[in-house]
């Protein structure tokens, strides 16, 4: 089941952990350490921000270092300028009607 | 017309809403008509090149409206509005579902909040749609804009294939 990206980013520790990572990368206990969580609660958000594609894996050594994606937020971004412009153009149509519709009331 | 008519449109990724504001130069009951009445929001709602067809328009509590978006080509997507509240030149709520040509909704669902308000001859309609999903989202988009979108970039690539 593929993770709902709004769903990822709605909880207030897994945006504190993207911010932290996007600034550097970082190991799963180094983020336990960060944020005085057990190395498994740490484990559940990395899996939820990796299943969407947020942060991906990079083993460095012995160590898995996890990486921000920022083209999964610009992909966010491209998403929400073509929901404008549905809802410019849509509305854009309505203010001709609307102004037709005037007219003919006079 | 004016610049001026005031536009906003934000997302809350917590809350899975999309916020929608828009003013328009016209009285609020002109702009309530255009909302309400099959024949003057068929003119409208879809982006062009897609075109809004509305085969029911049931504008009362417990009603709905079943309509189509039909692409160009004469595809059509179809979506139904079933109204959950009412209140006159005031407010519409309603429960929004893709569907089949037949009527069968497809789960999950947006929640459509609107609100319409005037001011010195200027309406200001807020709409807040609340989505379960991004998925659902996206599908928003598809539904009026992308395919639509898509078509006219197909179009270019063409003409400008056969300049090659």
């Amino acid at each position: 089941m593929k993770q709902d990206i709004f769903q990822a980013i709605a909880d207030p520790t897994r945006r504190a952990i993207l911010t932290l990572i996007a600034m550097q990368a970082l190991t799963p206990g180094a983020m336990a350490e960060r944020f005085d969580m057990s190395r498994q609660a740490v484990s559940k958000h990395i899996k939820v921000l990796q299943e969407c594609d947020l942060i991906r894996p990079k083993p460095m050594g012995r160590e898995i270092y996890y990486h921000y994606n920022p083209e999964k937020m610009q992909e966010m971004d491209h998403w929400l300028a073509e929901l404008r412009k549905l809802w410019e153009a849509r509305y854009n149509q309505l203010d001709d009607v609307l102004l037709t519709m005037k007219n003919e009331e006079k | 017309m004016s610049n001026s008519l005031k536009f906003d449109l934000t997302v809350d990724k917590a809350a899975q809403k999309v916020y929608i504001s828009r003013e328009f130069a016209a009285p609020l009951p002109l702009v309530w008509d255009a909302y309400t009445r099959q024949d003057i929001l068929d003119k409208w709602w879809a982006p062009k090149p897609f075109s809004s067809m509305t085969k029911v328009m049931d504008f009362e509590v417990g009603g709905r409206r079943f309509y189509a978006m039909v692409s160009p080509e004469g595809m059509e997507r179809w979506a139904v509005q079933r109204f959950t509240s009412i209140t006159p030149k005031t407010n519409i709520k309603y429960a929004n579902n893709f569907a089949d040509k037949d009527e069968n909704l497809e789960i999950p669902g947006s929640d459509w909040d609107i609100t319409f308000s005037e001011e010195s001859d200027i309406t200001t309609v807020r709409t807040t749609i609340y989505n379960e999903s991004l998925e659902r989202l996206e599908k928003m988009i598809e539904m009026g804009f992308r395919e639509g979108y898509g078509m006219i970039m197909n179009n270019l690539e063409e003409l400008l294939g056969e300049q090659v």
